[in-house]
């Protein structure tokens, strides 16, 4: 029987579909309307550290090499006041299969949709995702539809983008090349119903399950080196699956007075679901568009209950420009020769102004490279941005305007990371929950919840709570 | 004159030749209403390549199409024979210097 294909009536079916297609009954995990059962839901697959790391064996994933850079740790501390400049290695996952980390989080979910008996997959992504889930679906016998949002009403797509769609054929899925739009989700879910596929969302347990190796792995490579755990982790932060699978990798390693630290590319201004916007910025994923939302309202997702919640593991975050990320592209090849792509160069961009607050036997881990391609390029995405508008330039990199300016750093020393008050944020993911569950009354229990969500105390909540004159239920 | 293969390719494709189709999802007026003005005013529009299922066809004809997965799908014929053209840009002025600038500096301290 063909069902009703309007927006409206996929929209109205879609906790059915998502239950259909994710093998996960989120609502047995729900406790009330704000709190629900995040450790419960992330052991819902029934896999252990152990046994993901045997699945991504299985397939050449993980076991990355881990790379001390000496050169640019020298320039650091060239630039950092005297026993400053801390030491800086960079986890090489461009070795992945497809490239990038994401085929950690691809391996398990691909993995776990052959083991349920499904034919094959769907994700949304515009990113490295895509390429990770075809890649591994071509090794399980899967078929792969991979959903991007890549064109603006003219047709101009992103260069960064378009070379992920030839990635996702290169590996033969089907690719939905879009126009901009949240209605992303509408398509999803009606080839969902139609292919009767698994969702390998990002946003599933298992595709936050897979990224817990990498930080583990790490965590157990610098312990082996050196001796002790890295002091810091930089990572960079968009849906928030990074963040947290390396976080909870490092806690189950026992690195658990390392430093987290966020990054994203600085695009505030833009507007995400903006035709006009779309192609004024450089960088498709790991940006503020998609980190600061995530942070303050992760449930807005495509599945009921967000598995990657990095508000619950971050310590610090911090935003850097575009133009920044270029330049550390550029210092990674020229340096270290090691020549990877700009998206993945995000948290190194940070990882250099961070370094020069650590002291000099500390280590600073910045847990992911990309591979690079035509188009995954600094030079093709500065191209792009001057033929949409952008003026380029080199200076310091505080006159960068999202949309208007990228400048390049004249020095190093001009690298630099704004900080991202993490209280504000936290104040927002109450405001947000609470906007969402409005007339419900929060209890206890709930402001446990939300304080463990939010990596904060109970008093912060409560006050949050007072400042928004919500009364909680005794 | 006799056309080429090649040539004829630009305007018509044969059963089993690589097209890319083009669908319009949702126009305007059906789109989510919260959505910002430039994005609101165009129609929501997908583009996905396969075999020709057709025996001929031209650019602008609805055909069937056998994607990469084997799943049959209709659309318009945009494309025959779409190659990918995302390059590696221009040189840029202001990346190839940056080296050269730490050296200059390292040799100024």
């Amino acid at each position: 029987m063909k069902r009703d294909a309007s927006h409206h009536s996929v929209m109205s079916r879609k906790n059915e579909i998502l239950k259909n297609s994710s093998g996960v009954d989120y609502e047995q995990f729900e406790i009330s309307p704000i709190a629900f059962d995040y450790e419960g839901l992330m052991s819902s697959g029934g896999y252990s550290l152990a046994e993901v790391q045997k699945i991504q064996m299985k397939t050449g994933v993980g076991n990355t090499p881990l790379v001390e850079l000496k050169n640019i740790t020298q320039l650091v501390r060239s630039i950092s006041p005297p026993g400053k400049g801390g030491r800086i290695f960079v986890k090489d996952e461009k070795a992945c299969p497809s490239g990038s980390f994401k085929d950690r989080r691809a391996s398990l979910s691909v993995h776990h949709a052959a083991r349920l008996g499904f034919k094959g997959v769907v994700a949304a992504t515009s990113g490295n995702y895509g390429a990770a889930v075809a890649s591994q679906a071509s090794k399980y016998g899967l078929k792969a539809i991979i959903l991007q949002e890549v064109y603006d009403s003219r047709k101009v797509g992103q260069p960064e983008i378009l070379e992920k769609t030839r990635a996702c054929e290169a590996y033969g899925a089907e690719v939905w090349q879009l126009t901009v739009g949240p209605e992303l989700f509408y398509i999803m879910l009606l080839i969902l119903e139609e292919t009767g596929f698994f969702t390998a969302s990002l946003y599933i347990p298992t595709g936050v399950m897979g990224i817990e190796t990498l930080g583990y792995e790490l965590a157990q490579q610098i312990k082996e080196q050196e001796g002790k755990f890295p002091d810091m982790v930089v990572i960079a932060h968009a849906g928030g699956g990074n963040v947290t699978g390396t976080a909870r990798g490092l806690q189950k390693a026992g690195s658990n007075r390392t430093t987290v630290v966020g990054a994203s590319v600085d695009l505030r201004g833009l507007h995400m679901a903006s035709d006009h916007d779309f192609n004024r910025k450089s960088f498709t994923t790991a940006h503020s568009g998609f980190g600061i939302p995530f942070l303050t309202l992760p449930d807005r997702t495509d599945v009921p209950r967000n598995a990657a919640r990095a508000l619950r593991y971050l310590d610090r975050y911090v935003l850097v420009s575009q133009g920044e990320v270029f330049y550390a592209t550029e210092l990674l090849a020229k340096l270290e020769g090691l020549e990877r792509g700009p998206a993945g160069n995000t948290s190194l961009a940070a990882a250099i102004p961070l370094a020069k607050e650590l002291d000099r036997d500390q280590i600073l881990v910045v847990q992911e490279t990309e591979y690079t391609a035509a188009g995954k390029l600094p030079s093709s995405q500065l191209t792009f941005a001057e033929e949409n508008g952008i003026e380029v330039r080199k200076g310091d990199p505080k006159e960068n305007v999202p949309g208007k300016v990228i400048v390049i750093p004249e020095r190093a020393q001009q690298m630099r990371i704004e900080e991202v008050d993490l209280n504000r944020i936290r104040q927002s993911y109450v405001k947000n929950v609470l906007e969402a569950t409005k007339g419900y009354r929060p209890t206890e229990n709930d402001i446990r919840f939300l304080a463990e969500d939010s990596k904060s105390s109970a008093e912060l909540i409560r006050k949050t709570l007072q400042d928004l004159s919500i009364e909680v239920s005794t | 004159m006799k056309r080429t293969r090649q040539e004829k390719h630009i305007n018509s494709a044969r059963k089993g030749d690589l097209v890319q189709i083009h669908k319009v999802i949702l126009t305007p007026e059906q789109r989510l209403a919260d959505l910002p003005a430039p994005t609101k005013a165009v129609p929501y529009e997908a583009w996905i390549k396969g075999l020709l299922l057709d025996n001929e066809a031209k650019i602008g004809d609805t055909v069937r199409i056998e994607t990469f997965i084997g799943r049959e799908l209709s659309g318009t014929l945009v494309e025959i024979n779409p190659a990918y053209s995302h390059n590696f840009g221009k040189p840029r002025p202001e990346l190839l210097t940056i080296v050269k600038e730490l050296e200059r500096y390292s040799e100024g301290k």
